[in-house]
């Protein structure tokens, strides 16, 4: 049980994905300028994550390690990652309108999401069980959602601020991301 | 002749991957630790970017509307399996630095972007220039990173072993936060804001 905290917490406080492994950068730009936007692009990685680690797992280990070809896992994740996102994009949108309308356009931009492709393979590489990818999956989504919470919070705030001209917008986003995982850098000794 | 050298010169300064259309961040920021990450990962990109444009447009006219992000997909995604295993094959030591983030270039925005802006619509020389110009953007800003980030982060510049030049004083105290994740957050803000006042690039 221990075990499975230490991943939650490593994952989502000490490795954060975007402030220490660069992942899912093109969303933490874009999308972090609202905070309710940021909060349901969040919340749609951690799903996307979840079920991608759940379904990646059994196919690394059941289909390709057996007959030898785990070189095919990056052609086979990110099909099955695709797949996974259009399923659950019709799934929601059958059985919850309104949600689907709250993620709008997110969902499918998943699909070319580095940090859903990357957790599965950071499962392969670390050899997780199965129980340890999930958690590492969630704890990878929460970890995400929270930056990306902090930061439209901040940005939020920023655009009332007077930054030097040439700073506007994206260059003081980066700086501010920056401070951001100085802070995070707290963490280090957690786990 | 004439739109082979517009579509090369576009993708180096005036529609830059990186510093202008802020496309395929992760790579670049997470492995410009050291000039030989960015040469390996220029070469990778340079290799998918290249190849993908040719196939996918040369089959531009054979691939049905409606399924053509897939077939892009597992195009580069073949592409990027050849890379990662030439370089487990040849270079293990750079495939490790590189680690993940070589597999990951199939989710690089930069490469199914030009593939569906750019390679589906246009003709194969147009679209090798195109995939050469890209590249050469991007290897251009991930060394200027990288340079930085290694100058400052451990006061000395190396490629592949061969030391190029100390800075004195610098390399027994080195600003060790620019090998951090976040100098590269700190560098690529700092050199965003130098081009806008440059006049390079439009501000907001």
């Amino acid at each position: 049980m221990s075990n499975l905290l230490a991943i939650f917490l490593g994952m989502a406080l000490v490795n954060n994905m975007v402030l220490v492994k660069f992942l899912g950068l093109c969303p933490f730009f874009g999308v972090s300028k609202k905070l309710s936007s940021a909060f349901s692009m969040g919340i749609a990685v951690l799903l996307v994550m979840l079920v991608a680690s759940g379904v990646t797992w059994p196919v690394y280990h059941l289909l390709l390690a057996p007959y030898g070809v785990e070189f095919m896992r990056t052609v086979i994740f990110i099909l099955v990652i695709a797949s996974l996102v259009q399923i659950i994009e019709m799934a929601i949108k059958r059985t919850n309108l309104t949600l689907y309308n709250a993620f709008g356009i997110y969902l499918p931009l998943i699909t070319t999401n580095c940090a859903v492709l990357g957790i599965t393979f950071i499962n392969i590489d670390q050899t997780y069980s199965f129980l340890e990818s999930l958690t590492a999956a969630l704890g990878a989504g929460a970890g995400f959602t929270l930056v990306l919470i902090i930061m439209s919070g901040i940005r939020e705030r920023l655009g009332l601020a007077d930054p030097p001209k040439a700073f506007k917008g994206t260059p003081i986003a980066f700086i501010t991301a920056m401070l951001l995982g100085l802070s995070f850098l707290a963490f280090n000794g957690m786990v | 002749m004439h739109s082979f050298g517009k579509n090369f010169v576009k993708g180096i300064i005036r529609s830059n991957p990186t510093f202008i259309l802020l496309l395929g961040l992760c790579p670049t920021l997470a492995v410009s630790t050291s000039l030989d990450n960015a040469v390996g990962m220029t070469a990778a990109f340079l290799f998918v970017l290249l190849v993908s444009n040719i196939i996918i447009s040369l089959l531009r006219n054979y691939v049905p509307d409606r399924v053509r992000i897939p077939v892009f997909i597992v195009i580069i995604a073949s592409l990027v399996t050849i890379v990662d295993l030439m370089l487990q094959g040849f270079v293990p030591a750079l495939s490790k630095s590189l680690g993940m983030y070589i597999p990951l270039i199939v989710v690089n925005c930069i490469i199914l972007g030009r593939a569906e802006a750019f390679a589906s619509k246009n003709g194969v020389s147009d679209s090798i220039a195109d995939a050469l110009g890209m590249s050469v953007g991007f290897g251009l800003a991930i060394f200027v990173i990288s340079f930085i980030r290694q100058l400052l982060g451990t006061g000395e510049l190396d490629l592949f072993g061969r030391s190029l030049f100390t800075i004195p004083g610098l390399s027994d105290n080195p600003v060790s936060i620019f090998m951090l994740p976040m100098g590269a957050f700190f560098v690529i803000g700092t050199l965003l804001a130098l081009f806008r006042w440059m006049g390079v690039s439009k501000g907001e």
